[in-house]
């Protein structure tokens, strides 16, 4: 009997309509899958059995009686729950939003209904997305598949680990500073960050709203760009959405698989390739490895540099903090969530931030309302927004020069759970490489690049392509995985540890 | 220092003062979201995700309101920014949905303009503008228990359906110079504001429902001496009295900070710089909360919202579209109407001039439309409670009414009766003639039948008009008015009365 959740969102909408399969089996597998592995992974922070049932069945009788339905139909997906879902629990990741059932659906989870895709639940993630651990959660961590001790990456640890464990074939991650592609990186799957605007943040919780980014999750590069082509689109809602159609990352993932980068210029970005310290080396050797990949299928490879780097996570630690430290006054206790009553009701919102935000949260609204005040903005945000400009200008010149840049998605492979949550600076570091792509705007894909030999754990790989040029990082990503499988004889989650089923 | 009066204090006191007027926009929609905007719903009907600040939920800009601004600035003489932003202020109040408010702050999309403001004796004052900005409204509280106010209180309620609301926040440069006149000069200001608006159409100007909200700065400084230059003495502490909302309580507001002012500095204490509430009962202010000085509103700019770029075509398109400065329209409607002074300010006061001017344009002559939208129809909406425009009566109708009259065919008495007919819905005047059969009695037999008869019933009467006392002949007209119920022509049936007495008229 086949093991469906070992299988590719692809392969799983392709079996259902030669009738191999039903969405209700598909379904059911994964919530199996769910039930027996996410005691231990923790990936899930709620479960809608019913509903994904549901789903499914309407799907399989419109199927049964021959209408046409969109190409993922039936398709489970896990949603990282900062994207509101009406009637099902968001919390993202705080308790002073427990048990807040949203009355609307945002715009990409509308879509994924429009898709017919059964939703499996609401996935873990750092409280707010504020971490690279998902250890900020407010509902405890989330465990990496690779090794149960180790951090799922952050802040959509959940999204990803719920992939890496074969409990959903897609996932919708959000990537503020990294939190889709990072995870994706330690977890061996692939996240795609697409260009700001390029899918509506409408119903997205926001962090940090000039930063940003709904995205999809999956395990190969091809899901990806079929769920990436579900979310994506101008959207009324939201004022900053690009009002221009999705570009066709199907096509160029197809494209990609044939495996021939002739004529294409890939750019290593000096300051990020790990020469200048800060990278395991196991990360580096796997990235060297995947370059002469690209270079074997036709791609030029020229070094390149970004001087501004080098200010980027310091601009984006003052612009992330004042942007979240005014979206987030709005847990208040008085519409909706935790109240913590307390005679007036400044005493009450008081406490119930007190009481219902984590410490990396309060961290966060004291560094943005610091560097907002009055006779700090201009040091603060004022310069932090010059380094943005900076970064950008970087990457234009970058992107005069070549057609996709490319780095390790993370300097390192996981690290333990516990190791570096007393040390915000030395979590923050591990967002070095992806960053700067969210100052910018441009969008970023990090797939998997084989394993680290010092410890056999993931390492990722990350493409970058100017702003609305998404399609360009399925096409070359596409090619690097499908060269890479053929090395490794198989996707590399299979050499992954199988997890003990309870 | 009891006793102080307004006009002694500025005889020692140069006051110098500044308004900000808030206009809530007439727009269907809310300001970033789809919601109604309409004053009086059932609380929290009017609400959705964004104007409630839901998690997720994002602000999209409402095109009509930019549109209403930029022509709000336009008319104030105000530059258009080709590209402003908006910004967050942020600070916690359970009406503010958000606990922020999306305003705008260091570029906003209209500024430096000037308003010339037109006093009741014709001076003019010219007020600058330092700039006309966008924002949200804030929800409403209602304080429950205690005097109404937050303390006190048991709880508070909060409806939403205001938040949200457009806004145009318009604010002066200090106004220096007006003296003793100050008062006035504000309440001018005001009164300008509100009648470019409703001229613009874009805010129905309802002060007693707040949509055009007043909030009055005043300082005092010593009168420069003989010689000195005013303008060089330095302001003052100011006072920031909040929500003054009808012109009368701008006067009274203004009369009584200057009083109060005065009073604190001839007995040489400081005027604190502070908000302060305005209590229309006693027609005086007591501080606010004393914020002023810790608030720091963390202004940045709204990254949910891209920078608005209105084009220059579309700014000269609308441009196009701005209606003459009321007090320029007033100065030319006196002098083609031929109206006086006293005429026009009633006419202004009863917010009748427009629809004088409707009647004018449809055919009356101005005199004979000020008589009726000011006398017949004022009084018939003073007993009702209601105003002019809710009336069952149109311009339209006033021209034609007027024309029956000029026409011979009814007077004015039977007017007066057309006019009932038309206020009780029996449709147009004309209409009502025929229907009521109000014309007048134009057949001279007929009349000459009444009059004989008339003159035959009261010999003692024609024997003195025969006499010479021709004013005797009031009698017969009566008689002969109520014999024809009211229908006949008095003055032809005067004519009539004296040949039959072989009186020359």
């Amino acid at each position: 009997m086949t093991d469906w959740t070992r299988a590719s969102a692809a392969d799983m909408a392709a079996a259902m309509q030669r009738g191999e399969v039903s969405s209700v089996e598909l379904t059911q597998a994964h919530l199996d899958r769910i039930a027996g592995v996410d005691g231990d992974v923790h990936a899930f922070l709620h479960i809608d059995a019913e509903g994904a049932l549901a789903t499914a069945r309407a799907v399989d009788e419109a199927r049964a009686n021959g209408e046409d339905l969109p190409a993922l139909a039936g398709v489970p997906i896990a949603v990282k729950d900062v994207l509101v879902t009406e009637g099902l629990p968001t919390t993202a990741g705080s308790r002073i939003l427990e048990g807040w059932i949203p009355p609307y659906d945002g715009t990409v989870t509308r879509k994924l209904r429009e898709a017919r895709m059964p939703i499996l639940g609401k996935t873990n993630m750092d409280e707010f997305a504020m971490g690279s651990s998902t250890e900020h959660s407010g509902y405890g961590a989330t465990h990496n598949p690779w090794d149960l001790d180790r951090i799922p990456g952050g802040s959509g640890g959940g999204s990803a680990a719920a992939l890496a464990a074969f409990e959903a074939p897609l996932a919708i991650g959000s990537d503020t500073g990294g939190s889709i592609r990072q995870p994706a990186s330690v977890t061996a799957t692939v996240g795609v960050k697409p260009t700001y605007g390029g899918v509506s943040r409408y119903g997205a919780i926001a962090l940090a709203s000039s930063l940003d980014q709904l995205g999809p999750c999956a395990r190969t590069v091809l899901d990806t760009a079929l769920l990436h082509e579900v979310m994506g689109g101008h959207d009324d809602m939201d004022a900053t959405s690009l009002d221009e159609p999705v570009p066709a990352v199907v096509d160029a993932a197809r494209d990609g698989a044939r495996r021939d980068l002739s004529g294409v210029r890939v750019g290593v970005i000096k300051e990020l390739s790990g020469a200048e310290g800060g990278f395991q080396d196991g990360v580096k050797q796997r990235f060297d490895e995947a370059l002469e990949h690209l270079r074997a299928m036709g791609a030029e490879i020229v070094e390149v540099s970004c001087p501004s780097f080098e200010y980027a996570l310091a601009a984006y630690y003052v612009i992330l903090p004042s942007e979240a430290s005014s979206n987030l006054a709005k847990f208040d206790s008085v519409r909706f969530g935790m109240r913590v009553e307390k005679g007036n009701v400044e005493r009450t919102m008081a406490a119930t931030r007190a009481e219902g935000f984590g410490d990396e949260v309060k961290r966060r609204i004291i560094l943005g309302t610091y560097a907002l005040s009055a006779g700090y903005y201009d040091a603060y945000y004022g310069s932090a927004q010059k380094v943005r400009t900076l970064v950008q200008r970087d990457f234009d010149a970058a992107f005069a020069e070549v057609d996709v840049l490319v780095s390790p998605t993370t300097p390192t492979t996981p690290f333990k759970l516990g190791e570096r949550v007393d040390d915000p600076m030395a979590m923050y570091l591990n967002d070095i490489a992806t960053i700067p792509a969210n100052l910018a705007g441009i969008p970023g894909m990090s797939l998997p690049a084989g394993t680290a030999p010092e410890d056999g754990l993931p390492v990722g790989f990350q493409i970058l392509a100017p702003a609305r040029e998404d399609a360009r990082l399925y096409r070359v990503g596409a090619a690097l995985e499908a060269a890479l499988v053929d090395e490794w004889g198989g996707a590399l989650t299979a050499q992954a540890p199988e997890l003990e089923v309870k | 220092m009891a006793g102080l009066t307004y006009e002694k204090a500025l005889e020692q006191f140069d006051p110098v003062f500044g308004i900000e007027v808030h206009v809530e926009l007439n727009t269907a929609t809310k300001m970033f979201c789809g919601c109604a905007n309409q004053f009086g719903a059932e609380p929290n009907t009017q609400v959705c995700p964004v104007c409630l600040g839901l998690p997720g939920s994002m602000p999209v800009v409402n095109e009509k309101a930019v549109e209403s601004a930029i022509r709000l600035g336009l008319s104030l003489g105000c530059s258009i920014r080709d590209s402003s932003r908006f910004a967050r202020k942020n600070y916690f109040y359970p009406d503010v949905s958000k606990n922020y408010q999306i305003s705008q702050y260091d570029e906003p999309t209209c500024f430096e303009g000037s308003l010339d403001v037109v006093l009741d004796d014709g001076e003019v004052v010219t007020v600058g503008i330092e700039r006309a900005h966008m924002e949200e409204d804030a929800g409403k509280n209602t304080h429950v228990g205690g005097t109404g106010g937050i303390q006190g209180a048991s709880h508070s309620l909060v409806d939403y359906n205001r938040g949200g609301v457009p806004l145009v926040e318009i604010v002066t440069h200090p106004i220096q110079g007006t003296g003793e006149r100050v008062a006035e000069v504000a309440r001018a200001y005001v009164a300008t504001i509100r009648d470019i608006v409703k001229a613009l159409d874009i805010s129905d100007g309802r002060m007693e429902q707040g949509s055009v909200r007043a909030d009055v700065n005043l300082s005092l400084r010593p009168k420069a001496a003989a010689g000195e230059d005013q303008a060089a003495v330095p302001f003052g502490k100011r006072s920031e009295t909040k929500n003054v909302n009808s012109l009368r309580a701008i006067e009274r507001a203004i009369h009584h900070e200057v009083v109060r002012q005065a009073e604190l500095l001839l007995a040489g204490e400081p005027v604190v710089q502070e908000t302060r509430h305005w209590h229309e009962d006693t027609g005086s202010t007591t501080p606010g909360r004393s914020k002023e000085q810790a608030e720091d509103y963390r202004y940045f700019p709204e990254p949910d919202l891209l920078p608005v770029e209105p084009s220059r075509d579309w700014v000269e398109e609308l441009r196009g579209t701005i209606p003459e400065h009321p007090a320029k329209m007033r100065a030319r409607l006196k002098d083609a109407w031929g109206f006086s002074d006293t005429d026009m300010r009633d006419a202004i006061n009863a917010d009748a001039l427009d629809l004088i001017a409707a009647s004018v344009e449809a055919g009356a002559k101005p005199q004979a439309a000020r008589k009726w939208w000011m006398g017949e129809l004022a009084r018939t909406a003073n007993d009702r409670g209601v105003t002019l425009r809710d009336l069952a009566v149109t311009p339209a109708h006033i021209a034609e009414l007027q024309s029956l009259i000029d026409e011979g065919k009814i007077n004015d008495k039977l007017a007066r009766q057309a006019l009932e007919g038309v206020l009780a819905g029996e449709g147009s005047p004309s209409e009502v003639v025929s229907s009521r059969g109000l014309e007048v009695v134009s057949d001279d037999s007929a009349l000459e039948a009444a009059v004989d008869e008339a003159l035959a019933s009261q010999p003692d009467v024609l024997a003195k008009i025969q006499d010479g006392k021709v004013q005797a002949a009031g009698a017969i007209v009566g008689a002969v008015m109520k014999a024809t119920r009211g229908q006949a022509d008095a003055g032809r049936v005067r004519e009539i009365i004296l040949q039959r007495a072989g009186v020359e008229g």
